[in-house]
């Protein structure tokens, strides 16, 4: 690198803490306009070649035990642990570990995605306004509407690349234009899933995916592989954001620093100067640069801020996480094969749009609306997973063959939307450390009732679908409440759902909200928050578009 | 020559993994080479690199250059919580930063010997009923045998991806994949 980086009284315009989709987009439009950025991150890279950057990691593969068993994405549970409690009720925390955490590598939690990018729906900008406040919940409208944020909806979804049918589902948002690619092949199961949904009245269609289906940027088709979700892609078939971290690198006006862990933002009491940081090598430097942008995700995000001492009340708070509802059906006589594909390859959308049943559902619950979120058509595809479901033992081979929790198994995965409640937060953990020193980040959770109730209506309503399917049993289950979280059997009232957003809430009003309506800290005007930590609400959609073209809409901004 | 357990205890354990997942008309536990696997794991850093995480792109085993074998470096970070989930904490400040860590070589150590030196030689029955006394223990052996037996070849269980096979399952298969046929068809 010809260009000095911001060490030695030499200021970086920007600096970048995360290499996810937020910071990555924001590093992709900086460097465009020339701006010089170095980008923290603070998991490995097995991602690209830094020094040629063209070059694309050979590190990730079909591994069942290297991605699952053992935390190949990061971040360990043991270096970086987490904390969860529903309550001040459960004391200082009730479980330490693993709390569904978004992997911390370079590419952030881009790489493990199975690729499904929907964009929100026009009133989940303005839920307040379209539907009205629930009883203890912070129900608000968004500082910006659908058609603030369409021009940079289509922006990323030609960055990362996105697959999709622009005429297939009815209950899309208006969008200005196509699709950069079309739809991949539909899973066997999802043809048989979206049949049964179509006949119960229902409007499935092809998810919108960041997986190419066609040479895409210099990259390849996907090719089904089907170790899609959890997995870092073999052939970088994903728009994990990989195409946006190699451009900002060959301008020449980025740096990326792996293994680097951003500890502190650094002010004069009005504005940021820098970072202070530790590297590899275990040793605290600092860096100065004209803005910090910080895109650690809803979790890490409000933990820096609070390291660093910022002091707004509502850091950290209206933590949201999806609350999943898991309809699974067993089928005799089918073999779905889900370990080919891309893991989820349709949605429906039709528990986000109150109809008359769900609108007396709500009334029965005392509740003023209801909204589900997103349905997932899929299945599972890993034989670890499914042994270990079995009693060991005699039965366990016939079991593996006959695969009834596998190869026989089709679920709908509901993503529900969770309403932004106060007391929700991520704050410091009073006792336990990660491994460099620092306070680890806290849950605080427990789902508004509205997570209940819209669950127990919409839950046996996927059910039926299976059932229609020819399901010879159903099964309904919800995290949290009754599956354990990635931590194991303690951590069941923890949300498994990595779609976690809104701890830095932006709006107009400083007294409410804690970032602008370009991601501005108002305390603070050149830190910009580039992740979904300002969401003011939740919907019930994967969160990783939105952040994305937020991301764009603020890095556009900075540059403006 | 076990890389980490003693002789008698991959006797012991290679006993236990076959109670777990015995064979029928296909290979169970023992044949798959499940016990190295965990031996490979409790004796992960007795290898340069250590055997963690398996390489990429590929296996070979569905084209491509053969790479998992190839096992990844660690960082000196990932190394401290390898050597510590396995070595235990032993007093050490670095590893106790959250409290004592019990490693897995201590309790399969004090598992299989609680399992007592005859286990190999005792009937379905009894070994039944020593594995439901040691729960936790069992429990811990049997996530580590699914593992063994389903994951890829390399890491030391699966051998020739015999398990696999069993299941009519495909593995790991870059860089071929599948066509998009073999994906919507059934």
């Amino acid at each position: 690198m010809d260009r000095p980086r911001g060490i030695g009284g030499v200021t970086v315009d920007a600096i970048i803490v995360g290499s996810g989709p937020g910071g990555s987009t924001v590093a992709d439009i900086l460097t465009a306009a020339g701006w010089s950025v170095v980008i923290f991150e603070k998991g490995r890279n097995h991602l690209i070649d830094l020094e040629h950057p063209y070059r694309l990691a050979d590190d990730f593969s079909n591994d069942e035990i290297k991605f699952i068993n053992r935390h190949f994405l990061g971040p360990d549970p043991f270096l970086e642990p987490r904390t969860f409690r529903t309550g001040p009720e459960d004391g200082d925390h009730s479980f330490v570990g693993d709390v569904n955490s978004i992997p911390s590598t370079v590419g952030g939690g881009g790489t493990h995605a199975d690729g499904k990018v929907p964009r929100f729906r026009e009133e989940d900008f303005g839920l307040l306004s379209t539907y009205g406040p629930q009883p203890g919940a912070s129900v608000a409208d968004w500082p910006l509407t659908y058609a603030d944020l369409e021009p940079f909806y289509a922006d990323v979804e030609r960055r990362i690349g996105v697959t999709g049918d622009a005429a297939a589902n009815p209950l899309a948002a208006w969008r200005s234009g196509p699709y950069p690619m079309p739809p991949g092949p539909s899973m066997y199961g999802a043809v048989l899933s979206t049949a049964a949904a179509e006949t119960l009245g229902y409007h499935p269609y092809p998810a919108p995916g960041a997986t190419n289906s066609v040479p895409y940027d210099g990259r390849p088709p996907c090719n089904n592989c089907g170790f899609c979700a959890f997995f870092g892609c073999p052939i970088h078939a994903k728009g994990d954001p990989v195409a946006m971290l190699q451009r900002a690198l060959m301008t020449g006006n980025a740096e990326i620093r792996p293994e680097t862990f951003v500890s502190r933002i650094r002010t004069d009491g009005h504005r940021a100067t820098g970072v202070d940081f530790i590297g590899p090598d275990g040793v605290e430097r600092s860096m100065d640069g004209r803005y910090v942008v910080v895109a650690g995700g809803a979790v890490e995000t409000p933990r820096l801020l609070l390291l660093s001492g910022f002091d707004h009340p509502l850091i950290g708070r209206h933590l949201m996480v999806h609350f999943q509802t898991i309809a699974a059906g067993g089928f005799a006589d089918l073999r779905f094969h889900a370990e080919r594909g891309r893991a989820v390859t349709h949605l429906h959308d039709d528990a986000l749009v109150p109809d008359d049943p769900s609108r007396k559902a709500a009334a029965q619950a005392g509740l003023p609306w209801m909204r589900g979120g997103i349905v997932e058509h899929g299945g599972t595809g890993l034989p670890i997973l499914e042994a270990k479901l079995y009693r060991w033992g005699p039965t366990h081979k016939e079991n593996m063959r006959r695969s009834p929790l596998r190869d026989r198994l089709w679920a709908f995965t509901m993503q529900g939307e969770d309403l932004p409640v106060a007391t929700n937060r991520i704050d410091l953990d009073p006792t336990v450390r990660d491994v460099r020193g620092f306070p680890v980040a806290r849950y605080t959770y427990k789902p508004h009732r509205h997570e209940l109730a819209a669950s127990a209506h919409h839950g046996p309503r996927m059910a039926a679908i299976l059932e229609a399917m020819g399901a010879e049993w159903t099964s309904v289950v919800t995290s949290p409440g009754s599956v354990e979280g990635p931590g194991g059997r303690a951590s069941v009232d923890a949300p498994m759902s990595r779609h976690v957003m809104g701890t830095v809430r932006m709006g107009e009003d400083p007294a409410t909200s804690v970032a602008d309506s370009i991601g501005r800290l108002h305390q603070l005007p050149n830190v910009v928050i580039a992740d979904s930590s300002v969401f003011v609400t939740s919907s019930g959609y994967g969160p990783t578009l939105t952040l994305a073209a937020l991301a764009a809409r603020f890095a556009t901004a900075m540059v403006s | 020559m076990p890389a980490w357990l003693t002789i008698e205890e991959y006797r012991t354990l290679t006993a236990v993994c076959e109670r777990l997942i015995p064979a029928d008309q296909t290979p169970g536990a023992a044949e798959a080479g499940v016990p190295d696997y965990i031996d490979g794991l409790l004796g992960a850093f007795s290898f340069d690199p250590p055997r963690i995480w398996a390489g990429g792109s590929f296996s070979g085993r569905h084209g491509g250059l053969p790479g998992f074998a190839r096992f990844h470096r660690l960082t000196a970070l990932d190394e401290l919580a390898w050597r510590t989930r396995i070595e235990g904490s032993l007093g050490r400040p670095e590893r106790e930063f959250n409290g004592v860590v019990v490693g897995l070589q201590e309790r399969y150590r004090e598992g299989l010997a609680a399992l007592g030196p005859d286990f190999c030689h005792c009937g379905p029955d009894e070994q039944d009923l020593r594995l439901r006394s040691l729960a936790p223990f069992t429990q811990l052996v049997y996530d580590h045998s699914c593992e063994g037996m389903y994951g890829a070849p390399e890491y030391g269980g699966n051998r020739d991806a015999v398990a696999w096979s069993g299941i009519g399952f495909a593995g790991d298969v870059e860089p071929r994949g599948w066509t998009d046929h073999e994906v919507s068809e059934a």
